[in-house]
């Protein structure tokens, strides 16, 4: 059959990059092997599992990645749907407006890192040397744990905040004229038409955007890696970092992959309930 | 959703202006949005621009304070550094880039190969368990990359692929093909399934019909699928950081970020290095700004 012919070549890809990948990673999690000992894997049935989900520190990286994932996707959605709306507000400009609000976006993660981490440094960075002229005192930004989880949600928010901003103004201008109008005319109050019309419209892609943020933070590394390498101490040490530290730094490969089967199975979840939105959404 | 990106990023007035007498302090209130707009904007564009202030900056104005915002003197030498290694020939990061064009455009032309097809039949014919398939091949690109990584290193140094562009461009395409199925099957959905019928009629095949009157519509998709899968590729670092280590096979993400790894930093070749990088991607972006937001979101949402 023809759809089988076109079809199964990138299925037959998807299987082995990345079904067979999780599968031996499935595998390995029931193991102790080690990448760099070399030797037998000795089966350990679900020690490394239990291991993990009881151990004190994968509970303060969770934490961490929840303190992270909450506040940068609560932030960006804030200010995406406030940019949004003023945007929608304007008659001139709104194409260039749209343009230039999107460029962080499309930056890599490594250049995003690399560029605050320059603009972040405490001696010589241009955010400490405004906080100078403007007489206030100077922040340790990345060195410091308390403020270092800060500048992470700070950084990620300036990168991901057109991202909402992009979603939410193609609902906010689908909004249908039509019912301002008719608003207008009863005399309903701008939060009136706010509530009523504005947001039941705009919600709903809204929140697709924002769950689609929320696996994106959830499974968010490189800018950890490059903004503050997880530190100082393990301050910002989010799971995937951490799962990067066990995997390749400490080569408890059995452990990691217990450990990236259990962020897998988080992903899932999340994934599903996003997808199964998404699906309502479409037939609705 | 009856949304099209075209109405969200058009620029002619596509609203009519809201009459002056609206209410009271109307146009106090257009100003004060006017001007929290431009702050925003600023903030938003500020980093960017003090990124390319800082690549023609010479190197005593880079690291003075307090910041130099204007009167530095202005050189190219950053750039050159980019592309010239010090004792002359070429750098380490003119490679980098090098490889970066060849991983991701290979990388993009197999997921286009394999993806457009794929997606023409999962929009045509009735595959079975379509939604299922579909959903499956999405959620293979929501994997975290540092899970993935693991079994991909061990399977990788256990057949070679470690540590060679081939092995970059697999797993590039892997992860851009379920992206190109799902944002051409959009495109797909969209050309009437009743030319190729007519064309059946005329006594075609179905895949003549698909070549001859099918394909020449989806080019504009086709291409600007491409430039996405081109973008994700070039900007991905998580896979080029753990999979490649030689200096002739590594791209240029891990390349540059591996410019901040010794005691001291030259910021002023990090910053030009970035511009040179980022540069292309925001040419490419601007070129492809109507399907923004379903290149954004992998194809799930559009219009």
């Amino acid at each position: 059959m023809l759809a089988t012919v076109f079809i199964s070549p990138a299925l037959l890809l998807l299987l082995a990059m990345s079904v067979f990948p999780l599968l031996w990673a499935l595998y390995l999690s029931f193991t102790d092997y080690s990448a760099t000992r070399g030797g037998p894997a000795r089966f350990v049935g679900f020690g490394n599992y239990t291991a993990i989900l009881t151990s004190a520190q994968v509970h303060q990286r969770a934490l961490t990645t929840l303190i992270y994932v909450v506040g940068a996707v609560a932030l960006q959605t804030v200010l995406g749907f406030g940019i949004a709306y003023l945007i929608s507000r304007r008659t001139h400009g709104r194409g260039l407006l749209t343009t230039l609000f999107l460029v962080p976006m499309m930056l890599s993660p490594v250049v995003v890192g690399l560029f605050w981490r320059f603009m972040l440094d405490a001696q010589f960075g241009v955010i400490n040397s405004m906080l100078g002229s403007l007489g206030l005192g100077q922040v340790e930004w990345l060195t410091r744990q308390r403020t270092a989880l800060i500048s992470l949600i700070v950084v990620d928010t300036w990168q991901w905040t057109p991202f909402i901003m992009l979603i939410a103004l193609a609902g906010l201008t689908a909004v249908p004229k039509y019912l301002y109008e008719a608003a207008s005319i009863d005399r309903a109050s701008e939060w009136f038409r706010f509530r009523t019309i504005t947001l039941p419209l705009v919600w709903p892609l809204l929140l697709i955007a924002v769950m689609f943020r929320a696996i994106e933070a959830f499974r968010l590394f490189d800018l950890v890696y490059i903004l503050t390498n997880g530190g100082p101490g393990v301050s910002t040490e989010t799971l995937s970092f951490h799962v990067y530290k066990v995997a390749f730094l400490g080569f408890n490969t059995g452990t990691a992959s217990a450990y990236g089967i259990l962020m897998v199975l988080v992903v899932i979840v999340l994934t599903q309930l996003y997808l199964r939105y998404l699906n309502k959404l479409k037939e609705g | 959703m009856a949304v099209s990106v075209d109405e969200a990023v058009s620029t002619g007035p596509t609203r009519e202006r809201t009459p002056p007498t609206r209410r009271l302090g109307g146009r106090g209130r257009s100003v004060l949005e006017i001007a929290l707009l431009t702050v925003l904007a600023v903030v938003m564009l500020f980093p960017v621009l003090w990124m390319i202030e800082t690549s023609i900056k010479e190197n005593r104005d880079v690291y003075a304070v307090p910041a130099q915002f204007f009167g530095f003197s202005v050189t190219i030498d950053h750039f050159k550094d980019v592309f010239v290694a010090p004792g002359g020939g070429r750098s380490d990061l003119s490679v980098a880039f090098l490889n970066s064009a060849v991983v991701a455009g290979v990388s993009t032309v197999l997921a286009t190969v394999l993806g457009v097809p794929a997606a023409w039949a999962y929009s045509r014919f009735a595959v079975k368990a379509k939604k299922d398939q579909l959903f499956f091949i999405l959620s293979t690109r929501f994997m975290p990359p540092v899970v993935v990584v693991i079994p991909i290193f061990l399977m990788y140094r256990q057949v070679g692929l470690i540590d060679s562009k081939l092995g970059l461009i697999l797993i590039y395409t892997a992860f851009n093909a379920p992206f190109t199925i799902w944002m051409m099957k959009g495109f797909v959905d969209e050309v009437p399934a009743e030319y190729e019928d007519a064309a059946m009629l005329d006594g075609y095949t179905r895949l003549q019909a698909f070549w001859r009157h099918t394909l020449p519509l989806l080019v504009p998709g086709i291409a600007a699928t491409a430039v996405f899968a081109l973008i994700f590729s070039w900007n991905e670092f998580v896979f080029a950081i753990f999979l490649t280590s030689s200096d002739s096979v590594r791209t240029a993400p891990p390349a540059i970020a591996g410019l901040i790894g010794g005691t001291t930093t030259d910021w002023g070749l990090v910053a030009a290095a970035s511009v040179v990088f980022a540069l292309p991607v925001l040419v490419f972006a601007y070129l492809v700004r109507k399907h923004l937001i379903a290149g954004v979101t992998l194809g799930a949402v559009r219009r």
